[in-house]
């Protein structure tokens, strides 16, 4: 049976003993489709993507399903999972200075999963890396593989994840905040060798960020996350223009866009005020309640997603104003 | 890697001639009238005041530490004054009783460590895990002496394998001298064994939770692949720096361990000597110890920087 999802999460919770972290998140990943995934800090979003890498912690629970090639990644054993992981779907994580191994050349980490994954011999292997690499825009690439990662800079580290990560042509990419840690100007830069990568692999991509511009700018759908939920997911377009749960037009909102920064450098950005309820004090009803000016009684009760293309989870949705471009 | 080994180097010298004047300064502060006791209780104040200016112990404190480190440079490490038997000669006959009991512990207790620390840290929730890390622990909380005992009275007196205690010498039958230091070994491997097993639990727990850890899973390694491949080298800077702690241990196990098993070593020599107050004899095999465990030490940072790529190859 040829699937023609990437990734399918059904109903996914995380928890942490009573904590609980993620709860009950549902979407599906296309093959080639791009999904935003943003959210205020603690929102559960790392913990989404490890949890379907099954690389979260010892100690934490998960429950529901996770669909990726034709297994259930929460179910499957850790040596199942290895043989997908790297291979089928990979991750870039948000911090390129910790992320490669301090003890080990950078040519022998990118080599083994080749070697590992393709099965390819170590010629092979290597003019497949740099190959690789050349792509990333990394000048020189022979001496970087003879490198230690201590020795590069973050902005080449980060290439090389990204390298790293597309080595085995996967059919999902998860990139959690991928440039978070980088200077400004490697970070387009960054993004872009991301985004040339993912369109000519085909591959689909679960990419999570702070900076809304970015993913307007590299996906064709979004979800936004709040308390461990889905709050409101659809399209790009539906989701930026009118947006229907108050928290994503809160969150937008305090995005800097043309029309709210003025020329002498003041801004009229509005921030959510509150923050987010602590995992241990979730309330049963809307996560957001506290912070809402359109709550009223019903929100003491879980509002669940509707069934719209673009779909949210409120008592007291934004009128759609306008058509989406 | 070039400067790494010259700051060592320097780092070495610096440590040894600190040590020279503490182990001169100590032993001068702790000795009392050095000449009264090597003459005994009836001794005259003239002899000893002839004594003391012929062992030149009348002489500034300052002239007699560069006398002594000058010939110790030299080779020259004193003599006792009663037996007339020189330093170096003493040291000589004991260190192949000392030298095999302290480097064998050594290499026994990473042998053991090694695997079980890593036994435990990777099955840390379950119970095997928690009872290897239970039994470090016990074995951390053991006196070394009681170690030894226990492992006389069962080997040696129970079972009769093996001699509870004495010597013979490696010249007369090494098939003796073997058998003679392998109780000894192994409770000193064993004890040694005990904290090494526990900073490797530690040190391979710490590095399975780094990102890099995660990013050699998220590329394909399972979680044994990625301990074995990733997990144990890097845990191995950490354990490096343990072993140079340990090696100061060994040395204050292997008094014990003389004591319990009646070895000839250096250690009960020291002690012999400190009772007759031998200053120069104690000085200078105090002196060759420290020698002895600040060397194994260098060789240990030295494997460390060829360890670690950070410290081998600058940016
Ligand atoms: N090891 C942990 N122990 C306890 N709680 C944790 C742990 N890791 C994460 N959490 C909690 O789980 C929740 C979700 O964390 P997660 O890292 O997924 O957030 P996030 O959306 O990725 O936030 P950020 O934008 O800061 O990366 C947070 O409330 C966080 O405090
Ligand atoms: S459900 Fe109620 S509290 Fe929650 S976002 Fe909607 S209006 Fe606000
Ligand atoms: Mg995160």
């Amino acid at each position: 049976m040829m699937e023609d999802f990437a990734l399918k999460v059904e109903n996914l919770v995380v928890s942490l003993g009573d904590l609980v972290a993620v709860r009950g998140i549902s979407f599906v990943i296309k093959k080639g489709e791009r999904w935003g995934l943003v959210g205020e800090s603690g929102a559960g979003k790392s913990l989404t993507a490890l949890a379907i890498m099954g690389l979260l912690q010892d100690g934490w629970d998960t429950s529901g399903a996770v669909w990726h090639d034709g297994i259930n990644l929460l179910t499957a054993s850790d040596k199942k999972l290895s043989t997908r992981r790297g291979r089928t779907m990979s991750m870039v994580f948000q911090d390129p200075t910790t992320a490669l191994n301090p003890v080990a050349k950078v040519g022998n980490q990118i080599t083994w999963i080749l070697r590992h994954h393709m099965h390819v011999n170590e010629k092979e292997a290597i003019e497949q890396s740099l190959a690789l690499l050349n792509k990333m825009n990394l000048p020189r690439p022979e001496s970087i593989m003879d490198s230690y990662p201590h020795q590069l800079s973050g902005g080449q580290r980060q290439r090389i994840m990204i390298a790293m990560a597309l080595a085995c042509y996967p059919e999902l990419i998860i990139a959690d905040e991928p440039t978070t840690a980088l200077d400004v100007t490697v970070q387009k830069q960054v993004l872009r060798l991301l985004d040339t990568a993912v369109t000519e692999r085909n591959c689909g991509l679960l990419l999570i960020t702070h900076d809304l511009p970015v993913i307007a700018a590299m996906c064709e759908n979004v979800a936004v996350m709040y308390g461990g939920r889905i709050v409101e997911t659809g399209s790009i377009a539906e989701v930026f223009t009118n947006p229907r749960h108050p928290y994503t037009k809160g969150l937008l909102a305090s995005q800097p866009t043309l029309d709210n920064i003025d020329l002498e450098g003041g801004t009229r950005l509005t921030s959510i005020r509150g923050s987010v309820p602590p995992l241990y004090a979730m309330p049963d009803g809307c996560a957001f309640a506290e912070r809402c000016d359109f709550a009223t009684d019903k929100c003491k009760e879980l509002p669940e997603l509707d069934d719209q293309s673009q779909r949210v989870a409120c008592w007291n949705p934004i009128a759609i104003t306008q058509k989406g471009a | 890697m070039g400067r790494f080994i010259l700051r060592r180097l320097v780092f070495f010298a610096i440590t040894l001639l600190i040590t020279s004047v503490l182990i001169f300064a100590l032993i001068r502060a702790a000795g009392g009238n050095v000449a009264a006791i090597l003459l005994g209780k009836n001794s005259s104040a003239e002899e000893i005041l002839k004594l003391s200016t012929e062992l030149g112990l009348e002489r500034p404190l300052p002239v007699q530490y560069f006398e002594w480190m000058n010939n110790f440079l030299h080779g020259d490490l004193g003599q006792a004054f009663r037996s007339k038997q020189l330093a170096s000669h003493l040291i000589w006959t004991q260190a192949p009783v000392s030298v095999p009991l302290s480097l064998g512990g050594l290499l026994l207790a990473i042998i053991i460590a090694i695997p079980l620390g890593t036994y435990a840290a990777k099955n840390f929730n379950k119970p095997s895990g928690a009872f290897v890390a239970l039994l470090s622990q016990i074995g951390i909380a053991i006196p070394v002496f009681w170690a030894g005992l226990l492992l006389s009275l069962v080997f040696g007196v129970h079972l009769g394998l093996l001699p509870t205690g004495g010597w013979v010498p490696w010249t007369e039958n090494w098939v003796g001298s073997l058998r003679s230091l392998v109780l000894p070994v192994f409770t000193l491997g064993i004890v040694m064994a005990s904290t090494l097993t526990r900073y490797t639990r530690t040190a391979i727990l710490d590095v399975m939770n780094e990102d890099f850890v995660r990013t050699a899973r998220a590329s394909g390694m399972s979680r044994r692949v990625a301990l074995i491949k990733v997990g144990l080298r890097n845990a191995s800077l950490p354990l490096v720096t343990v072993l140079g702690l340990l090696a100061a241990e060994m040395v204050g196990g292997t008094v014990i361990i003389e004591k319990v098993y009646s070895l000839p070593g250096i250690s009960r020599m020291i002690l012999d000597n400190v009772t007759a107050r031998e200053v120069v004899v104690v000085q200078s095999t105090v002196m060759v110890i420290v020698i002895y465990v600040m060397t194994i030490n260098l060789i240990i940072d030295l494997a460390y920087g060829l360890l670690d790529p950070r410290i081998r190859v600058g940016k």
